[in-house]
């Protein structure tokens, strides 16, 4: 567990860039820090690992203030990761990775075989080992960030926007990993980021920070979205709250109904013959393809002609992945799957809708109600 | 053609002597520009003392250098270590600024990650930022290297052995041959310095020769 209490930090000409800072960062857990440029997200970061350190208050790693363990020591056992990764330009990715096992004194046969189990582990495979940094893409750099912090097992890890650099499909998909991996590896991590929809994505608890270092709010991104403590924290959170809120919430059993659906390769005529109406789900091997509509087709079915429009819901998932799916498809039948992807069945938006207003919100903390700031 | 076949003996042993006269001060040169040049480029407030400083001592004519060199330090006048002592001070007045602009040059966010990953500082400078400095340092070295080959003939002119001998003496002789094979020798020396450094950076940075992504 990581400790804030009463942090301050002040640097030379005055300006505040911690004002008086306490919270707590759960074992296994990932805190996010997030706010504005200038609310001292990175200057907190960087005061754990005594990168920084603070004018008055203390933090404590496992109760221990880190004020009292050298610098060096402290950090091995701390992982590392910020935005464009810095790799040592001169080592290969095999050996950026073993550093932090180097440093403590590993030999080097094994600090090696270390780095290419955790290599391993962020998706790398072998061969990648023998590289350089510069023959890497952006995201595969990240990803050795990532290796390299890991390579140690560190019980706490620091993330310093580690994401931000990489293009938004790249990002999505090394956030859902980095989600996979702290699920098997449940690591104490501060994670800081300017964008609140990573933040409420990636955090088990978010803590908004404001312009001057203070602490404006701290709690589940569920929560966040439903009770922002004040104009600020819903500004910063932003429009759609409501909505984005629906993704903590996990859908009911739907009454979902039976689907028609062809496969690729139907002819017209027989796709004329399989629906009612105007839309038609074509799948192949039970997971759905996209939609068609069999009126306006005068060849058998290809894969190029589908409407892919339509976004597809896991049974039980988030209410936003339902209410999504329906309102997505050009039917308006929200396509409903089990794990494995296949076709259980459809469901309308009146019907996620009610579900939705059936569903609990997060209870308000009474203290969060309180009729004034203190000052 | 017939002067360097009567003279090899001699030519081979003044270049040897040249290149110990110009080389080891570079070394020497380059041990002492590294703390220098790490100060300067860590202290905003040193900074310009040292480089402006450094680079000062350039402006001092080399014959002045050799002559003083004596009354400075009490050796005598024919002693190498004068020319050897003289050539180490211009070769940090060149390389100081170099060794400063080859450690800035290393990328903050490395440097950062290094401290981040438990680097202590005296580690990190030999580890990561040593290495990153080399193609800048190369640089550097190899103009120190030429300029220290030139600089060393004038030494001649106090008495101490070496290829700028063939100047003085075809000048004194007024024999056009012994001056020119003594301006080739010098060029094809300063040549060899300048491909031992070049080859030696590439040995030591692999990781500039790989295609990038």
């Amino acid at each position: 567990m990581i400790r804030f209490d009463r942090v301050v930090k002040k640097f030379d000409g005055g300006s505040v860039a911690v004002d008086n800072l306490s919270f707590e960062a759960q074992r296994g857990e990932i805190t996010v820090l997030v706010g504005p440029s200038g609310c001292g997200k990175t200057t907190s970061l960087r005061m754990i690992n005594r990168m920084i350190d603070p004018t008055s208050g203390q933090i404590l790693l496992d109760e221990q203030p880190v004020g009292q363990i050298a610098p060096a020591q402290l950090r091995r056992g701390i992982g590392y990761v910020i935005q464009h990764a810095g790799l040592f330009p001169h080592r290969t990715v095999l050996d950026n990775v073993a550093t932090v096992p180097r440093l403590a004194g590993w030999s080097k046969a094994k600090a090696r075989t270390r780095a290419h189990e955790v290599l391993e582990l962020v998706g790398l495979p072998g061969d990648y080992a023998v590289r350089y940094p510069s023959q890497l893409s952006g995201g595969q750099q990240q990803r050795v960030g990532v290796a390299r912090a890991l390579a140690a097992d560190p019980s706490v890890m620091l993330m310093d926007e580690p994401f931000s650099a990489v293009d938004p499909i790249v990002r999505e998909q090394l956030q859902d990993e980095f989600l996979r991996l702290q699920r098997e590896l449940g690591k104490t991590i501060v994670f800081v980021t300017h964008d609140i929809d990573e933040a409420i994505k990636l955090g088990d608890k978010v803590a908004v920070l404001e312009v001057g270092g203070r602490l404006a709010q701290l709690a589940e991104p569920a929560y966040l979205l439903a009770h922002p403590i004040n104009d600020f924290v819903s500004d910063f959170i932003g429009r759609d709250r409501g909505y984005r809120a629906l993704a903590f919430q996990d859908a009911p059993d739907f009454p979902l109904r039976p689907e028609p659906t062809v496969e690729l390769g139907t002819t017209p005529a027989q796709a004329r013959l399989a629906t009612s109406d105007g839309w038609l789900l074509v799948v192949t091997d039970g997971r759905p393809q996209g939609w068609i509509e069999p009126q306006r087709i005068t060849v058998p079915i290809e894969s190029a002609m589908l409407h892919r429009g339509g976004t597809v819901a896991r049974n039980h998932g988030p209410l936003r992945a339902a209410l999504d799916a329906a309102l997505s498809a050009p039917s308006r039948r929200g396509v409903v799957v089990d794990d494995d992807g296949r076709l259980l069945g459809t469901v309308r938006a009146d019907e996620v809708l009610r579900a939705i207003d059936a569903a609990e919100r997060p209870a308000i903390d009474p203290a969060d109600i309180a009729p004034a700031e203190s000052p | 053609m017939s002067f360097v076949s009567a003279n090899w003996g001699d030519i081979v042993h003044r270049a040897l002597l040249h290149a110990w006269l110009a080389g080891l001060p570079l070394f020497l040169g380059l041990l002492i520009s590294l703390p220098v040049g790490w100060l300067a480029q860590r202290s905003r407030v040193l900074r310009p003392f040292l480089v402006v400083g450094s680079g000062l001592l350039y402006t001092i004519p080399s014959l002045a250098l050799f002559i003083l060199m004596p009354l400075i330090i009490g050796t005598k006048i024919l002693d190498p270590l004068n020319v050897i002592i003289a050539m180490t001070i211009y070769t940090i007045a060149l390389l100081v600024r170099s060794v400063s602009d080859a450690l800035a040059a290393v990328p903050a966010d490395v440097r950062q990650a290094a401290t981040a990953m438990g680097y202590t500082p005296a580690r990190r400078f030999l580890a990561v930022d040593l290495p990153l400095a080399v193609p800048v340092l190369a640089a550097g070295l190899r103009v120190a290297a030429v300029s220290n080959v030139s600089i060393v003939s004038v030494a001649s002119l106090v008495g101490i052995s070496q290829l700028g001998f063939y100047l003085t003496d075809g000048y004194e002789r007024t024999y056009g041959t012994e001056i020119g094979v003594g301006i080739v020798a010098c060029v094809v020396l300063a040549l060899i310095f300048d491909l031992t450094i070049v080859l030696l950076a590439r040995v030591l940075t692999p990781w500039q020769r790989v295609n990038a992504a």
